[in-house]
């Protein structure tokens, strides 16, 4: 499938790399209709990847990449079913969601997050699936789970551990504070900083410069320098479920769905 | 060095360029939230051009409460 144009996702194959943009208001918010669309993207990766060397993702909206997991559907979602079944019910979006990301991080495509704005959570989690990440000077990041009472549920410890120092891991995760893109360049997150509503235009530079490339040898190289931690993803998973069965999570999460505060995702 | 009356007079600057505000409606005690009718994210974009502009680090859990420009102000003096 060239082609998609869904509700959350869309994308293109056009002159060897194919263009992913998100495009859920109000900031991308993912959710279940995001993650059956991502996995129809992930089921056509590999055939997408016998015509383009390339995979761009970006966001159409204006506030950014994306706010992270949708926590107002996960909340009424689980308000619906008994802990017990909430908790399976979570389990299998995570598993679902760590199949849609693993095949985007071993795609044997070069992936490239062109990011502005809010990249939190799930959005983040997403960008560090993906090879290189440019960012325009608007772009923040962050893991905020912890201020729920969890942690980051789709690899993004995992992967932020595997290309980035524990130190600096351990002051994102447990600060969960933002940090914007010279600083994310500063630590290694970041590969380039652009300059306001530049990152897709950039983006599509870079991947055009890597279609000069050896495909072979691009995919030995990206095979070689880039192991996928699945034994810590399937951790990741485990002590996620065991935090999501707390009464304090159901608490943060009621807390923040409920909200009409204007920082609500500060506790 | 900035003294705290320039540091808070750029952020009033910054604010009233960005969110297309008449800098002269501005004043330090006003709630940035109701004045410039933000959200969260347009705050968190406030942050970032606030740290680019004075070069610092904000952590947001310092900004925590932090809804008027004074205060705001006296949080980057401390980082100057």
């Amino acid at each position: 499938m060239n082609q998609f144009k869904g509700q959350a996702l869309s994308w293109e194959l056009k002159d060897g790399v194919v263009e992913l943009a998100l495009h859920r208001e109000p900031c991308n918010e993912l959710g279940l209709v995001s993650l059956g669309e991502a996995e129809q993207l992930a089921d056509s990766l590999e055939q997408l990847s016998r015509e383009a060397h390339a995979l761009v993702i970006y966001s159409a909206l204006k506030p950014g990449f994306s706010a992270g997991a949708d926590l107002r559907e996960l909340y009424q979602r689980s308000q619906k079913m008994e802990r017990a079944e909430a908790v399976q019910s979570v389990r299998h979006q995570l598993e679902r969601a760590h199949r849609v990301l693993n095949t985007i991080d071993a795609s044997p495509m070069t992936t490239i997050a062109a990011v502005h704005g809010v990249v939190f959570g799930g959005g983040f989690e997403l960008a560090l699936g993906c090879d290189l990440i440019i960012a325009d000077k608007t772009a923040r990041f962050c893991f905020p789970e912890l201020r729920l009472g969890l942690i980051p549920g789709w690899g993004g410890i995992p992967r932020l551990k595997r290309d980035l120092g524990n130190a600096v891991v351990r002051d994102i995760l447990l600060t969960g504070r933002s940090i914007n893109a010279t600083k994310a360049q500063q630590i290694g997150l970041v590969s380039q900083v652009v300059g306001e509503g530049e990152a897709l235009r950039v983006a599509r530079a870079t991947a055009a410069q890597l279609g000069k490339f050896d495909r072979r040898t691009a995919i030995a190289a990206k095979q070689f320098i880039k192991p996928i931690p699945y034994e810590e993803l399937r951790r990741e998973i485990d002590i996620f479920c065991e935090l999501f069965a707390q009464p304090a999570v159901e608490a943060g999460l009621k807390k923040f769905a409920e909200s009409t505060d204007a920082q609500p995702y500060l506790p | 060095m900035r003294t705290p009356d320039q540091t808070l007079d750029e952020i009033l600057g910054l604010a009233a360029t960005q969110f297309k505000v008449a800098r002269e409606k501005l004043t330090a005690d006003d709630d940035f939230f109701k004045t410039l009718g933000i959200d969260s994210l347009q705050a968190l974009d406030l942050l970032t051009r606030l740290e680019h502009h004075f070069n610092v680090e904000l952590p947001d859990y310092e900004l925590q409460g932090v809804s008027d420009f004074r205060t705001l102000a006296g949080r980057i003096q401390s980082r100057l």
